[in-house]
């Protein structure tokens, strides 16, 4: 087999843009690039001078979809830094927060971008027969975490009641239990699709070292950082063991834990903690936790729909058991300091480095977010999963030994500056191709035939969804001019 | 323009076809996406007799640009291939509709426009290795914009102005 390139452009169904190269020579996988292709958006230096009051509001517009998480996440960063003492009703709305999210943003990717890949199917829209149930299922439980993000934070998207130290308003009793149904009702709903994501199950397995926030109860809020080679780290000691790799042809940068690459998000969470989540969880997805812990990505679905069933009962414990009264949030002293807000966004963990002055401003500030941290994971990922599929196609064995020096498209790695312009020749994306805007993509893949081509586009693109990747958030610009010590 | 309108009224009136729609995303955190798929909870019946959903990434892969009657453009324009990609849709589509802050007023994706000549600098590396234009756009400033539904993220009620717009310009609902 000759040298062959496969390039899927404008992934579809992700949350942002990007583009895949895959380099075949031989018949072997040499190189995979996966490009973030959405614009830099210069937040890192945009919040520099901005008031601490208007943080919060300002670093949701990084993400849609996640906005809350980097709401609540900027939030802890800064109340650590300043010393607020959270009262346990603000600890309980912030749970809510998280979960609301969760149930919505879980719910979006859980059924309209991963189903149509269980059925076969280009789109959600395309559902018929007893599939098409799945459509509706979507909207009652998109709209249960919805109602539960504005009852409680005012809006799904860009929330505006989380404050540093708690809420500007108090959800009121009847707007809370009148969620309670809906909340059920999705969770009915949730049952049905844990089955269809358990059935479906991708026979693929890739070992590699989980992250994910812990403590102990299961709420993304976390108290300290588990991994699965057994490592616990406090919060505010998080960056200290990553190492930032620039990936030239991204607009995001990546990382790696310890030298090594890891994956973030509902898997590496499941992996982790599943003796912590709810009891009603537990006891209703017993069958299918069984089947973590796993190296399976093609499980992060299953995880993600766990998670929305946790959320849902965690929301209808907390919303039962509580009383909320009117709580104003409270005075804030400024003074010259710094933070670390780490919390898991719906993929994973979201880390927040803020220093703050005493006039009230934001003097700099460092983010950096899951499917940035994913990204070199990703790519190791595909390499794997493309060698089997050529291999199983062309009979040949399976060379499947995935190496990261031979992985990635030729990252660079360190702790220091971003390697801004010290890379040429790496440009931008064709443009506008025929199928770039189609999104079907093209492939030439010498002694392969035309399905099979198809074929594995379409396995990779599976494996990409499965990440949930989120490359608004990647690609918000990191700036890394900080001081460690 | 009266017989046009007559026109495509009976076109669509007979229900031949609906109103072939694309959303499409720039430069921007996709709020208004997240929006537009949550408003689908309670308003997909509705739309679905209205629309042919043809071009719209985030709920499928076979996509076609070709022939769309209305494109809504979230996002701000910031580089190049991103304005290529812009006057593509705008000659791909009769109508287009600027969703959001960003698409209407360019901002918060275009806040480097306003960065002071220190920072400008310091980021210059990276637009020219992206190949980004020096400023961030809005979309009016690059192709014509038929309606605007501010906000960050976009108005809902705005939003449903536009569409009650779009049907009678198109005869459609």
């Amino acid at each position: 087999m000759k040298t062959v390139d496969i390039s899927i452009q404008n992934i579809s169904k992700v949350e942002g843009h990007a583009d895949l190269d895959v380099k075949v020579v031989n018949g072997k996988v040499e190189k995979v690039k996966l490009a973030l292709t959405d614009n830099k958006r210069f937040f890192t230096e945009a919040i520099r001078g901005q008031t601490i009051d208007s943080l919060p509001q300002a670093v949701a517009r990084i993400c849609g979809t996640c906005s809350i998480a980097h709401t609540m996440c900027c939030i802890e960063a800064i109340e650590r830094a300043l010393g607020v003492k959270v009262s346990e009703q603000a600890m309980a709305l912030k749970k809510l927060t998280m979960y609301g999210m969760m149930i919505r943003d879980h719910a979006l990717h859980v059924y309209l971008f991963s189903l149509p890949d269980v059925f076969g199917k280009d789109s959600v829209l395309d559902f018929v027969g007893e599939e098409a149930q799945y459509l509706k299922d979507s909207f009652v439980v998109k709209r249960a975490g919805n109602n539960l993000s504005t009852v409680v934070a005012g809006r799904a998207v860009h929330a505006p009641y989380p404050v540093v130290g708690g809420f500007m308003e108090t959800p009121k009793d009847k707007d809370l239990k009148a969620l309670i149904p809906e909340l059920k009702e999705a969770r009915e709903r949730m049952m049905k699709v844990l089955g269809v994501y358990a059935k479906a199950k991708v026979d693929y397995v890739r070992e590699t070292n989980f992250v994910a926030l812990s403590g102990p109860e299961f709420n993304f809020l976390g108290d300290y950082i588990l991994t699965s080679d057994g490592k616990k780290i406090p919060e505010e000691n998080y960056f200290e063991h990553l190492d930032k790799v620039v990936i030239p042809y991204s607009q995001a940068v990546g990382y790696e834990f310890e030298d090594d690459t890891y994956m973030l998000g509902a898997l590496a969470r499941l992996n982790l903690n599943k003796d912590k989540l709810h009891k009603n969880t537990k006891k209703d997805c017993a069958r299918y936790l069984k089947m973590f812990p796993s190296n399976n990505i093609f499980l992060n679905n299953l995880a993600q729909a766990i998670e929305i069933v946790h959320s849902i009962d965690h929301s209808i414990e907390i919303i039962q058991g509580w009383k909320f009264k009117s709580e104003a949030p409270p005075k804030l002293e400024y003074k010259d300091c710094e933070g670390v807000g780490v919390i898991e966004a719906p993929r994973g963990l979201l880390y927040y480095k803020l220093a703050l002055k005493k006039d009230g401003t934001i003097k700099e500030g460092r983010i950096i977010t899951p499917t940035q941290q994913n990204q070199i994971n990703m790519e190791l990922d595909i390499k794997k999963l493309v060698q089997a599929e050529i291999d199983k196609r062309t009979g040949e064995g399976s060379g499947v030994g995935v190496e990261r020096d031979s992985g990635s498209g030729g990252s660079v790695k360190g702790k220091g500056e971003l390697g801004g312009g010290n890379y040429s020749g790496v440009g931008s994306k064709k443009g506008l191709g025929g199928e770039d805007f189609g999104g079907g993509g093209k492939s030439g893949l010498g002694e392969l035939g035309v399905k099979d081509k198809e074929e594995i586009q379409y396995e990779m693109e599976k494996l990409i969804r499965s990440y949930d990747p989120c490359i608004s958030c990647a690609t918000h610009f990191l700036k890394v001019n900080w001081d460690e010590k | 323009m009266r017989v046009d309108k007559i026109m495509v009224k009976k076109k669509i009136g007979e229900g031949e076809k609906k109103l072939k729609m694309g959303w499409f995303s720039f430069s921007c955190c996709e709020d208004s996406t997240i929006v537009f798929t949550e408003l689908l909870n309670d308003h997909f019946e509705e739309w679905n007799r209205i629309f042919e959903f043809q071009h719209v990434r985030i709920l499928r892969s076979k996509n076609k640009l070709e022939g769309l009657d209305v494109a809504f453009v979230e996002g701000a324009i910031a580089s190049k291939a991103d304005e290529k990609k812009l006057l593509e849709i705008r000659k791909n589509c009769k109508k287009l509709v600027a969703i959001g802050s960003c698409a209407v007023t360019g901002g918060p994706a275009a806040q480097r426009n306003d960065f002071s000549k220190e920072l400008q600098k310091e980021i210059e590396p990276l637009i020219k290795k992206f190949r980004m234009h020096k400023k961030v756009y809005r979309l009016d400033e690059l192709v014509r914009v038929d309606y605007k539904v501010p906000g960050c993220p976009m108005s809902e009620e705005k939003f449903f102005e536009v569409i009650e717009k779009l049907k009678e310009d198109f005869g459609v609902g």
